[in-house]
């Protein structure tokens, strides 16, 4: 279980800091996830964990298997991309369905933005 | 001696990763409406993403990099077809 690679001091202080930060941000996300009130509100907190919390940890894992293997290696960057593409399209999708259900409920909890009935109208 | 303090570090980040998991799974099992499970779900996928590229790190294998990107594309498709799902009552039309 506890286990390391064996790396130069200088990475091993990037990589250390990195993957605590990343843990850390993704962690302070969740609990946003729990402590809101609102799902409206509540939709914002683990994206926290989705971008910084994932550069993080991505990057220091790109600076840890360049160190081991002695040549660049940021595979890790597709993972970058992908997150970061699919994330706003799967939230969005799921923020636009439960305003629909909300709307067709009739529940008080829809946020007010003004043009509630003409959005309503384009469902 | 470096060696041994990155691997505290790395410990203490799985560790704190799997409490975000477990806010997620808190979201999850008792969110009060079929959106905030979904969330939830969601929310559980990014953190054993990022653990798994942890123990990446930790034992040196790219294999778990893999891994990753099978549970990242796995949680987009089923987040999505999810929603999908709370929209019309159906995933596929």
């Amino acid at each position: 279980m506890i286990e390391a690679p064996d790396l130069p001091i200088w990475a091993a202080i990037a990589v250390g800091f990195l993957v605590l930060l990343g843990a850390s941000i993704t962690l302070v996300g969740a609990l946003g996830l729990l402590r809101l009130d609102n799902f409206y509100k509540r939709v914002h907190a683990p994206t926290l964990g989705t971008t910084l919390g994932t550069v993080c940890i991505l990057v220091a894992s790109m600076i840890c298997f360049s160190t081991l293997h002695s040549r660049p290696m940021i595979h890790e960057i597709l993972i970058a991309i992908f997150v970061t593409l699919t994330t706003p399209i799967t939230l969005m999708l799921l923020v636009r369905a439960a305003l629909y259900r909300d709307r067709s409920e009739g529940s008080k909890a829809v946020p007010d933005d003004g043009a509630g009935a003409i959005a309503f109208d384009d469902q | 001696m470096s060696t041994l303090i990155l691997a505290l570090v790395i410990t203490t980040a799985q560790i704190i990763l799997a409490l975000a998991m477990a806010c997620g799974v808190f979201r999850m099992l008792c969110g009060p409406r079929a959106q905030d499970r979904v969330l939830g779900m969601d929310s559980l996928y990014v953190g054993g993403m990022l653990l798994l590229l942890t123990y990446g790190i930790q034992t040196g294998r790219t294999l778990f990099f893999e891994g990753a990107l099978v549970i990242a594309l796995l949680g987009f498709a089923g987040t999505v077809a999810l929603a999908k799902f709370l929209m019309r009552g159906e995933v596929i039309e």
